[in-house]
């Protein structure tokens, strides 16, 4: 089956099969192995990306069911070299260990601010609920996302990526 | 892993939907959300021959009112269920609900109709449905027949949808101005509910008028524990009646034995719980 | 300018690794790529003990993509027995452990056959389609059952599901009193005798990424790629299980994805990727999923602990009888007898305890086997003794700290050595449990504790101590040796002075998620003086880092990073003849400080790069000097080292549904020297996680069929940050005297500590309601049941309903 999916502000056109997942079609067809696969039930979260500028479990969703949609994936974030405020909290929050986890974990993460831009910390352990990590215990990642949420201008997030040259990532990465 | 080939039809119609799955017969399966089908298919737990998506169906999403009743499609998101006033103001309890469901980009993805269809006893929408009285509109062959929530619901996994049918809507009396609590028993955040009671009660005059209570969990349907309404209605909210009527809120179910709970230890959980319940729900 | 200026050590210094892994620039395995690459899939047993009758792989070999099919008995002749290094008694009963199951399966999930594929689909396609008849033999689960006369065998030709029995007795050990005799007398005198038998659920270790092996036979050295912590023992294992000469395999540990003792391994899927490529001569790749992981990647745990436990009436301690039975599973992997035995020089903990002997039976059972996880043997000891102290200041009614400062070593008094014949080398244990009682509060929370046991509150408060000592640092060699274990202890590290003064260090540690690349700058570049950003750490590949005994048992820092240290040394030893030589003055007046030799007393010196340099040119080299600065050390320790501390627990239990929630945790933590305070942080958070997970949450629980019924993160319950609570950490420092950085290791500490922390606060809260122990993990309904039925624990093992919602059972269903 032929699918066009715009990823990372590319667009490509592929023929697959409708069983392949759209994991799968990331990591194998295009090549974007900063999306990882941790499970089979949907619960680690470490495949999460965006697509139509929400959050989902790219194991869970078929790569047919996404064509003609945009998907954003951790590899899409830095722009010119500059990463996306919450990929730098993570650095300066020693937010991350073996790093299996951290691109689902901040593809989640930015998702959450977009709804909550000012999250208190139950509100984020509460939003990344989906998201497993075995190394951190957490208490970085929660430090992590709301040292971002006090980088961004509110309102970013998922619309951030939709500007097709990311300037308000720039602007607020570059802030620091 | 990797689910079985399959074949895929995406229609763009609830009547093309309907003649796919009829022209599929019986190994085909419905996709709404995927959220629990695909970790199915992936697990080679299924292997349908055809999965139908009723992804690309618009009328099947959204939310509107028909006089007095909400009408949600059945491909309305967990997320966008939440976020809707009507729903939060006529269906509060369905809100609540729905915010427990698994976990952010599952809410995104996954959808009320396929939670409803999928009818796992563990799901946390089923009681809240069965208690507030929902109509499920089911589309088929010969055209579209609805089914109260409690005939809908038929045992574990199972639901009165024949093979070539779909969920197409499902009908919420308003139940505008009652107070509603959803208290969910899990181990882990994203766990499925040991058990969970889903209360809906209005409050006039100090007084119970009127109560819904609906559980999750406690048998292979959801349960409508009419035992506690019926103590509940027409006393004062107080502490001592709420924990009185809760004392009912084990009677008729048949709660499962598994390694997170056996059925005694159910049994007093749902009593607990139903008194929690009923006492936000009274209290909002 | 090369100097730095602010000590490199102790540094919080943000981790070099995580620009890659921030963005997605990561190389796991299961991210390569390679011409002609193959993918290779597994049939696992559905039973966990049957003959197989029957294997029909025809249908399968004529699959669309399928390049092979590999039964049991195909390679039977080359796939030799997966090894076990660690027989730790003579007469150890030792099965032979195929990677591919030839006519006999003994867990659910033992390999049976393997397709290899052009797609991983296909290959999952084709396993699908082969034919298995299998016979059903007799199955056995608990590891009392198959000790008993008569029980079902797991491998008949060992007459006995006995693996191994391993005892330390101080009496004979000559290092303390005879306990049999130490407490009769006990009994005799009326003092306290404590019984107790805890149980250590098993456990996954479930690293977050699963997996995966690429094997390419393309090259003159056969080349792995592997998710493993251990790639250097991973190529030794591989030459000696399957006769290939060790000089033509390569093995590379890329990026990975968490191990926690999960990846001390050499897999039975490693080597079916190594024979099916090698037989095909295509790159091969296989890559588990995550039930199969949870099947078939070795569990943890899983122990019956019987104590006993002699005390004055004044709380003084007099002895301690350990009893251990430690489930193998089927089978003994890498270190798997070894695990529980490396638990018996912890059980006397940070006490001065006179009498003490330790027995521990090895059982062979039809379940997944078992080997390291986080801890490995020292939790389940921590556990044993920090829940028999609290039992013992229940009994005489007093407070557990004062139970334990009656009876630890204080701190004037070491170097001490133990009942279990350690000399624990440093340690202040009054320092951080003064400095924990402070954070937590520990006064106030007491009171609100009785208050709300006056009041009847139904949410009781309680509190929950432990005070731990681990061994870290594994290990001194000699050590090893007098336990049989096949190795040594040692670690390896070189350091290449290049000719522009930058520098690489090469390690044999082999990181997956610790922060090396960091932490061995920090120190290399503290010892050479050079800028932080010029030190590039080179690890995890057999042909750059070709010596190594790899990561774990909180060995990196104490071993490695102390070799990688000594080695800096000789670089400047060696940089120092020849600056003298540039200098025309002698090695004596020279200094070396922040990277440069300066002659005593002038101005003149040279900077370590100009030495490098000249070096590289080497023209004008003293006599007898090579032309090269570049040095290696390989360090073997003498001692092991030993952090310890104090974790506070304080936990509310809902009597009515006993459900638990960690209303604070407070841990303070004596590592001794650290490099990395935040890399050190990060490793206690994330041991705090496992521990508490242990303690609440993580259950692998088997159906009476020996089916694991655990086998999805739907049903193996690792918290989320939704779950856990916001831990507050602190160290206090007292430097291990037996390396020169001082350092001690943080890797295991806060697993290790906390699970009885957490125990110890939930008997606490309702110790009052007639509860002394409660299984773990401490669910809401055994803790509920622990009330209800007033004394003792909850039943542990509960039968599994037919059909229980809230799973993935929606076969039959018409689910959208």
């Amino acid at each position: 089956m032929r699918i066009t999916v715009t990823v990372d502000g590319v667009t490509y056109s592929d023929e697959v099969e409708p069983r392949m997942l759209l994991v799968q079609y990331l990591r194998e067809r295009l090549g974007k192995v900063g999306t990882v696969v941790g499970c089979d039930t949907s619960n680690c979260g470490a495949c999460t990306v965006h697509l139509d500028g929400h959050s989902v479990k790219s194991c869970s969703v078929l790569a047919v069911q996404a064509d003609g949609c945009e998907v954003t994936t951790i590899e899409g974030l830095a722009r010119d070299g500059q990463l996306h405020p919450v990929q730098q909290a993570f650095h300066d929050n020693h937010a991350l260990q073996c790093g299996f986890c951290t691109p689902g974990m901040i593809m989640q993460a930015i998702d959450l601010l977009a709804d909550n831009p000012e999250p208190t910390e139950d509100a984020v352990r509460q939003g990344l609920e989906g998201n497993l990590c075995r190394c951190t215990g957490y208490q970085n990642i929660v430090r992590a996302v709301r040292d971002a949420a006090e980088r961004m201008r509110p309102g970013a997030g998922p619309e951030v990526e939709r500007v097709s040259e990311g300037a308000t990532a720039h602007a607020v990465g570059g802030g620091e | 892993m990797i689910p079985s080939a399959f074949d895929y039809v995406a229609p763009s119609t609830v009547e093309e939907a309907v003649r796919a799955l009829a022209e599929a017969g019986e190994d085909a399966k419905v996709l709404a959300g995927g959220q629990s089908l695909l970790p199915v298919l992936r697990m080679r737990l299924a292997a349908p021959s055809t999965v139908v998506d009723l992804g690309r169906i618009a009328e099947l999403r959204g939310v509107h009112e028909d006089g007095d009743r909400l009408v949600i499609g059945a491909m309305t998101t967990h997320y966008d269920v939440q976020r809707d006033p009507l729903v939060r103001q006529h269906a509060l309890l369905l809100a609540l609900a729905t915010d427990t469901v698994a976990d952010p980009q599952v809410r995104h993805r996954g959808t009320f109709g396929g939670s409803l269809a999928h009818a796992d006893p563990a799901g946390d929408l089923l009681a809240p449905a069965l208690a507030l009285d929902a109509e499920m509109v089911v589309a088929g062959p010969n055209g579209r027949r609805t089914v109260p929530a409690e005939d809908f619901f038929v045992d574990y996994f199972t639901t009165a949808l024949a093979p070539d049918e779909l969920l197409v809507q499902v009908r919420v009396p308003k139940f505008s101005g009652w107070g509603a609590h959803y208290e969910k028993f899990n181990r882990v955040a994203q766990a499925w509910s040991i058990v969970a009671v889903a209360a809906a009660v209005r409050v006039d005059g100090g007084s119970i008028a009127e109560a819904r209570v609906g559980l999750t969990n406690m048998a292979s349907t959801p349960v409508r524990a009419r035992g506690v309404e019926e103590a509940l209605i027409g006393r004062p909210a107080t502490a001592e009646t709420i924990r009185a009527a809760a004392q009912h809120a084990a009677e008729g179910t048949q709660p499962v034995t598994d390694a997170n709970a056996d059925a005694d230890y159910r049994r007093h959980l749902v009593e607990v719980l139903t008194s929690r319940a009923v006492t936000a729900a009274a209290a909002g | 300018m090369t100097a730095t200026i602010e000590p490199e050590l102790g540094r919080p210094r943000r981790r070099k690794e995580d620009a890659r892994l921030i963005t997605g620039r990561t190389r796991w395995t299961d991210n390569i790529a390679l011409p002609g690459l193959l993918h290779m899939a597994v049939l696992r047993s559905p039973l966990a003990h049957a003959k197989i009758s029957r294997l029909d792989a025809e249908a399968a070999r004529s699959m669309p993509g399928v390049i092979a099919v590999l039964t049991g008995t195909d390679l039977a002749e080359q796939q030799g027995s997966l090894p076990c290094a660690w027989p730790i008694t003579p007469d150890m009963a030792s099965p032979q452990h195929p990677a591919l199951a030839v006519d006999e399966v003994r867990f659910a999930g033992e390999p049976v056959a393997l397709v290899v594929a052009r797609s991983a689909a296909e290959a999952r396609d084709a396993v699908e389609a082969i034919d298995v008849d299998y016979e059903d033999l007799p199955v056995v689960l608990d590891m009392e059952a198959a000790l008993a006369d008569g029980s079902p065998l797991v491998h008949q030709d060992l007459g006995t599901n006995r693996c191994a029995t391993w005892v330390f007795d101080s009496g004979e050990a000559g290092t303390g009193e005879d306990v049999d005799r130490v407490i009769a007398e006990a009994r005799e005198r009326g003092d306290v005798v404590l019984e107790r038998r805890f149980r250590q659920q098993r456990l996954i270790p479930a690293f977050m990424e699963p997996r995966s092996v690429v094997v390419d036979p393309t090259g003159e050295q056969i080349t792995m790629w592997s998710a493993t912590q251990v790639p250097h023992i991973l190529r030794l294992m591989l030459a000696m299980t399957l006769g290939v000469p060790e000089q033509k395999i390569r093995v590379i540990a890329p990026d990975v994805g968490g191990g926690f003792g999960g990846k001390l391994q050499v897999t039975p899927e490693e080597v079916l990727t190594f024979l099916a490529a090698r037989r095909i001569g295509r790159p091969v790749k296989w890559t588990e999923s995550r039930s199969e992981s949870m099947v078939s990647a070795h569990h943890g745990r899983d122990q019956i602990q019987r104590l006993t436990l002699a005390a004055r009436r004044d709380g003084t301690l007099l002895g301690l009888k350990v009893d251990l039975l430690a489930d193998m599973g089927a089978y003994l992997g890498l270190v798997t007898p070894g695990i529980p035995i490396l638990g018996a020089f912890m059980f006397n903990a940070i006490y001065k305890l006179p009498a003490y002997r330790f027995s521990c039976t090895n059982v062979f059972t039809n379940k997944t086997w078992t080997d390291a996880y986080r801890g490995a043997g020292r939790p389940e000891a921590t556990y044993a003794i920090e829940r028999m102290m609290d039992e013992l200041a229940a009994e005489l009614g007093k407070d557990p700290l004062e139970v334990r400062e009656q009876n630890w070593i204080k701190h004037e008094e070491f170097p001490y050595t133990t009942v279990a014949g350690l000399t624990y080398d440093s340690g202040n244990y009054e320092a951080a449990t003064e400095e924990a009682k402070r954070l937590f509060d520990y006064q106030a929370l007491r009171r609100e504790q009785a208050e709300r046991r006056e009041r009847g509150d139904a949410v009781q408060l309680g509190i929950g101590v432990s005070t731990y000592t681990e061994m870290c640092g594994l290990a001194p060699s000699r050590v090893l040796g007098s336990l049989s274990y096949g190795a040594g202890g040692w670690e390896h590290a070189a350091i290449r002075m290049l000719a522009t003064g930058k520098v690489e260090v090469i390690t044999g540690s082999s990181p997956h998620g610790q922060g090396h690349e960091t932490a061995w700058s920090q120190i290399i570049a503290d010892k050479l003086g050079v800028p932080f950003e010029d030190v590039e750490v080179i690890h995890g590949d057999t042909q750059s880092a070709h010596k190594g005994m790899d990561t774990y048992g909180s060995r990196s820092l104490s071993v490695g990073g102390v070799a990688a240290a000594m080695a800096a040394d000789r670089v400047i030893e060696k940089a120092s003849k020849i600056a003298a030589h540039l200098l025309e003055c002698s090695e004596d007046d020279l200094e070396f400080t922040a990277g440069r030799f300066a002659v005593r007393g002038t101005d003149r010196g040279t900077a370590i790069q100009e030495v490098a340099l000249a070096a590289f040119a080497a023209h004008d080299l003293p006599e007898g000097v090579e032309p090269s600065l570049d040095a290696e050390v390989t360090f073997d320790p003498e001692n092991f080292s030993f952090p310890h501390g104090t974790h506070l627990c304080a936990a509310e239990v809902d009597t009515e549904t006993g459900r638990v929630r960690i209303r604070s945790y407070v841990c303070v933590d004596d590592v001794g020297k650290v490099v990395n305070p935040l890399i050190v942080e990060g490793q206690v958070h994330g041991g705090l996680a496992q521990g508490i997970a242990q303690a609440l949450y993580e259950e692998a629980v088997f159906d009476e069929m020996g089916t694991l019924t655990t086998a999805t993160l739907a049903d193996y319950l690792v918290p989320s940050a939704a779950d856990l609570p916001t831990f507050t950490t602190a160290r206090t420092e007292t430097p291990a005297t037996t390396n020169p950085l001082g350092v001690k290791g943080v890797g295991e500490a806060g697993t290790i500590a906390s699970t009885p922390a957490v125990v110890n606060a939930v008997v606490d809260a309702v110790r009052h309601l007639g509860v002394n122990d409660v299984d773990m993990p401490c669910t809401p309904m055994r803790v509920w049941h622990a009330i209800h039925r007033g004394a003792g624990a909850a039943p542990t093992e509960m039968a599994t309903g037919a059909e229980a919602g809230g799973g993935l059972g929606s076969i039959d269903g018409g689910d959208q």
